[in-house]
């Protein structure tokens, strides 16, 4: 049984179709990437998958159950989360707060009123250990806003990893990184990778030749090829489309 | 190292409990100084501004916490004051029951119409809850058997489990200064514990906070029903303190003072509010002694913390302590 599987996903924004017809299936295990020119439909792919807006129409099941209709909040319980292709933090938190609190989302109630939660080494400890995967381990008590671009890039993973999901989704974790940051955050989803279920949107081609075991090309709402990375390389329509003199160079 | 760089101080937390405590501490000894100077007048105003201190806290409990500026929190003062008047006209004379009463009643309230108005953000939750809040106002204004828009005397204040105690102005101020103390306390706790980081979390980004798995709708109708139950025990208060009620207490310029009393002492820090409620009121004093303009005057200042202290006076207090810490 595929991990996810989309059916037939549709939305429109008036006359513009920006997921249109979409079927894809992402099987346990693998490094998923979609990718796709500027305004393909990535990001509203992965803003539906994830529960934030809902298809006009179609199916998405998580493990074989509907989860179409369901929250964000909701999925993510379900063990599907997402990081942001803009950052997404708590900046008036400290870096290790920002963990925490994802951790605390499925550490039991939230409804308690008393004992103090910065106390909490449950929370703290599985925190500190999500923060060393994505080396800030040194920073966790610095206010997040007063990170660095890049630091912020591995803060947003740090708190996707810390819900435990088994599934996540990742919009551009590169975005606005180069040089050493990419690098790094390329070196941490390899070691990602085999170890959770990703669906990766990048735009840096290099990663995601080098991160993927399955691809699959978006254009204007529509998956025109999916395929291993030699086989999306090989692809005639995908190179008209999409990769141009890139591929062919 | 930068002042971005610096770890989150929790010596500035500490700093502001110690300045609550300052607070406590000078108001416990008003009584003495009006003994003092001959002025028992001092006792009466300071169960007035104790009691206000009460209601700005619990609305920084939203305000400052949960980022939901409540344009009605006159409402639950006002659920206070009739909870006293109408219980005591039908022998409920008891100040424990009247609390009860009122929260009872702000609960009530504050469940349905902050069902409501948290789905909305913004000026939009402001103009809802401002709505809701007069709506409340004509309820009582209508309410011919207590005064209606003239409101009515108390013929007594409430017993304390079932002694006079309160008739007493210095025993009501003390009173009301050991329940902002507890409240204060309680306060404190709810902002640090995981309900509080939650709030606190809407408050900074509610889409990360649904991203990792709340809804964060629960957490902010829980605060709004604990912050208008709390605000419901001034209430309780100042009917005793004026003994006389009146729909006055809940018309829209007390929501409008509420919260220029926590902007004035930096919102989200609980001592904050409770300096801006004295401040505010002292202020209201001192300068109404020399003019009956002293709204003017009032407006210059507010202008002018505003403008120059983001952070209220509590900012402004930090800002000069702040380097030696």
């Amino acid at each position: 049984m595929s991990m996810l599987s989309v059916r037939n996903l549709k939305k429109a924004y008036g006359a513009l179709k920006v997921t249109d017809d979409l079927s894809l299936d992402v099987e346990p295990g693998e490094l998923h990437a979609i990718i796709g020119p500027n305004g393909a439909g990535k990001t509203t792919l992965i803003t539906q998958l994830s529960g934030q807006s809902r298809p006009d129409s179609g199916q998405i099941l998580f493990e074989g159950r509907d989860i179409t209709r369901l929250g964000m909040a909701e999925r993510v319980h379900l063990g599907l989360a997402r990081s942001f292709q803009i950052t997404s933090i708590l900046p008036g938190f400290t870096v290790l707060e920002n963990v925490a609190l994802a951790v605390q989302a499925k550490d039991g109630s939230s409804f308690r009123f008393f004992a103090p939660v910065a106390r909490e080494e449950v929370l703290n400890k599985a925190a500190m250990h999500k923060l060393r995967d994505v080396g800030l381990a040194d920073r966790a008590h610095l206010k997040a806003s007063a990170l660095s671009h890049g630091d912020h890039r591995r803060l947003e993973l740090a708190i996707a990893m810390a819900t435990e999901p088994k599934l996540l989704l990742l919009d551009e974790p590169l975005a606005g990184t180069g040089g050493q940051d990419a690098e790094a955050l390329v070196a941490l989803l390899l070691d990602l990778k085999g170890k959770i279920t990703t669906v990766l949107i990048e735009h840096d081609m290099d990663a995601v030749f080098s991160l993927a075991d399955r691809i699959s090309v978006l254009v204007y709402g529509e998956i025109i090829a999916t395929g291993t990375p030699a086989e999306i390389r090989a692809n005639p329509a995908v190179r008209t489309a999409y990769l141009g003199e890139e591929a062919t160079a | 190292m930068s002042v971005a760089e610096q770890p989150m101080p929790r010596a500035r937390m500490l700093g502001r409990t110690k300045a609550a405590w300052v607070i406590f501490a000078l108001a416990a000894l008003l009584p003495a100084f009006a003994a003092l100077t001959n002025d028992p007048f001092l006792t009466v105003i300071g169960t007035r501004i104790l009691a206000f201190a009460i209601a700005a806290m619990a609305l920084d409990l939203i305000l400052g916490y949960g980022a939901m500026v409540s344009f009605g929190h006159a409402a639950y003062i006002g659920f206070g004051a009739y909870s006293v008047a109408i219980l005591s006209r039908y022998g409920i004379t008891d100040i424990s029951l009247h609390i009860l009463a009122a929260m009872a009643v702000s609960a009530v309230f504050a469940t349905i119409t902050g069902a409501i108005s948290i789905r909305t953000r913004g000026i939009y939750f402001i103009m809802i809850t401002l709505a809701f809040g007069q709506m409340a106002y004509f309820f009582f204004v209508s309410l011919s058997a207590f005064g209606g828009d003239d409101g009515t005397t108390l013929a007594d204040r409430s017993t304390f489990f079932g002694t006079r105690f309160l008739e007493s102005d210095l025993s009501l101020y003390y009173v009301t200064l050991a329940i902002l103390i507890g409240l204060f306390l309680l306060a404190s706790r709810l902002v640090m514990s995981r309900f509080g980081r939650v709030l606190t979390g809407t408050r900074e980004n509610m889409t990360r906070m649904e991203a990792v798995g709340f809804r964060p709708f629960r957490y902010q109708l829980t605060a709004f029903v604990i912050s208008g139950c709390m605000t419901s025990i001034a209430g309780v208060i100042l009917a005793n303190q004026a003994e006389f009620i009146s729909p006055a207490f809940m018309s829209w310029h007390i929501s409008g003072e509420l919260i220029v009393m926590v902007v004035l002492g930096g919102i989200g820090n609980l001592t904050g509010a409770i300096g801006g409620a004295v401040i505010a009121l002292l202020l209201e004093e001192i300068i109404g002694i020399f003019t009956h303009h002293w709204k003017l005057y009032f407006g210059i200042i507010l202008i002018l913390v505003v403008l120059y202290s983001p952070g209220g006076v509590s900012g402004l207090v930090e800002r000069i302590r702040g380097p030696r810490k």
